[in-house]
């Protein structure tokens, strides 16, 4: 489980991210959402200590991140943009990564199958599409079989066929207890897989709790509509 | 360290078929083919050489180093998710950059040296070449990954990349040129020494001449150091700071990437 305690962070004179505080525990799905730049890539780049934070804890099943780097073999993490060596192949970049958690012996026919990417394993990536990028990622979040799983607009640029294959896999590893972390704009994504939701405006945490509460609180049973009174900036919601 | 290695092997793999090394390469082989083709005497062609690249690898590298960084942001960003330390690979990343642009210009000069037969008489020439070549190398991707860690917007830190090769390079000697004019009066053997060895590149050329005692030919910093530090210690100091030159902008480098948000 994490749970972040009070974290700021500034870049300069901007205040990206107002002593926000959050637990993202096992077997939940969180969608993290709000407008662009209301932080919610900066809350997630924290975790994974891409990011520095100004004030403020990460814990990460219990323990404090401070500049360690071992917690991450715990942590999947799937990019919104991904770009990789050009002259290497999927296959290589996938051994490169194994290689460096020291374990050689992961198998990942399995998930390349699923992800339809077995006939472009030995291809090099300035050849692959944005698409079939995204799927490598996708791929290497899910191979190691990690307790948390980060997730960037996962399923944005991905065929029909790929972006169920992953929302399947998504709920199938809440059900195996793990903590799931998404963000996304695509409101009926988040609708079918989340099961709670944490909506960030300008820095601060405006709503934290189950889907259900916020899609039945305007009485219209609509998540997009009431996410987006939420966004337009309406205070009483809280 | 072994970690470092993991990662080393795969950014060879990735450039060694990079078309910009191969033609790299490819410059080195043709230039060196003309000179030792055309030119009988080694010496002569190593000296014509190192001008050449005394200007091609400091632009390359640093120009080079500053892109692929950049060109590599997010998939630094995928790495630094798994469970490695910022350090293993900032240095996974620079040995990754310099080898290939070292190796391609240690093959890219070897081959027609030996093809040539050059190796019996001129050997110590081109030993001393690939040792200035490849140092500079190093000393200009550490300068390159300096300012790329440094600048987030990858026009600027081109544009920095450029202005710092074209000052060392070319406008440097002008300006030792211009103080020694205005200050002929002037003792200037101390600051004129200190000018060179502030300047990667002027330290290349000074270790080449103090090797092959022609400093009277190229130039005026080279004839002062053979006097003021005769060849042994000049040779020394020459090295050291080179040495110093790799190590200042790397590790300071390191610093500031340990500290970058993401």
């Amino acid at each position: 489980m994490i749970r972040i305690n009070k974290l700021v962070k500034h870049y300069g004179k901007l205040e990206v991210l107002k002593e926000v505080s959050i637990d993202f525990n096992p077997g939940t799905i969180t969608a993290v959402v709000g407008p662009n730049g209301s932080g919610k890539t900066t809350l997630i780049k924290t975790i994974l200590g891409l990011v520095k934070p100004t004030a403020g804890e990460v814990i990460v099943d219990g323990k404090k991140v401070n500049g360690e780097h071992l917690y991450r073999s715990k942590i999947g993490y799937m990019p919104q943009i991904a770009r990789y060596p050009d002259n290497l192949s999927i296959e290589e970049v996938v051994r490169m990564i194994k290689d460096i958690r020291y374990s050689n012996d992961t198998d990942h026919s399995k998930l390349a199958e699923g992800f339809n990417l077995s006939k472009e394993l030995k291809k090099p990536f300035r050849n692959l599409s944005g698409g079939t990028k995204q799927k490598v990622s996708a791929l290497i979040a899910f191979l190691f079989n990690p307790e948390i799983l980060i997730l960037d607009e996962p399923t944005s640029g991905l065929d029909p066929v790929s972006s169920s294959y992953l929302k399947d896999m998504i709920i199938r590893e809440k059900e195996k207890g793990r903590t799931i972390i998404l963000t996304s704009h695509n409101m009926s994504d988040i609708e079918e897989l989340s099961t709670g939701i944490a909506f960030l405006l300008e820095g601060k945490i405006r709503f934290w709790g189950p889907t259900e509460i916020l899609r039945n609180r305007n009485g219209t049973k609509n998540l997009e509509r009431a996410i987006a009174t939420m966004m337009s900036g309406d205070e009483r919601c809280n | 360290m072994q970690l470092i290695w993991k990662i080393v092997r795969y950014e060879l793999n990735n450039l060694y078929r990079s078309k910009w090394i191969i033609l790299y390469t490819a410059f080195f082989l043709l230039i060196s083919y003309v000179m030792f083709n055309f030119e009988s005497d080694g010496s002569k062609a190593v000296l014509t050489l190192l001008n050449i690249v005394l200007i091609v690898i400091p632009l390359v590298s640093i120009i080079f180093g500053t892109m692929y960084l950049y060109n590599s942001r997010e998939f630094i960003e995928m790495m630094l998710c798994q469970p490695i330390t910022r350090r293993t690979l900032f240095y996974g990343l620079f040995m990754g950059t310099s080898i290939p642009l070292a190796s391609g210009f240690t093959l890219g000069v070897s081959v027609p040296f030996f093809v040539f037969n050059m190796a019996g008489a001129y050997l110590s020439d081109l030993f001393i070449l690939l040792i200035i070549g490849i140092s500079l190398t190093f000393v200009f991707c550490a300068i390159a990954f300096l300012i790329s860690v440094k600048y987030d917007d990858k026009s600027k830190g081109l544009g920095f990349a450029i202005v710092v090769w074209l000052f060392l390079a070319v406008i440097y000697d002008g300006l030792i040129l211009f103080v020694i004019y205005f200050f002929q009066d002037y003792p200037l053997e101390n600051p004129i020494l200190v000018m060179s060895i502030l300047n990667p590149i002027d330290l290349g050329r000074i270790f080449f001449m103090l090797n092959f005692d022609i400093a009277a030919l190229m130039g005026y910093t080279g004839a002062l150091f053979n006097k003021f530090f005769g060849s042994t210690s000049g040779m020394m100091i020459s090295v050291t700071t080179l040495v110093l030159w790799f190590f200042i902008p790397a590790l300071l480098g390191l610093k500031w990437f340990k500290k970058k948000d993401f």
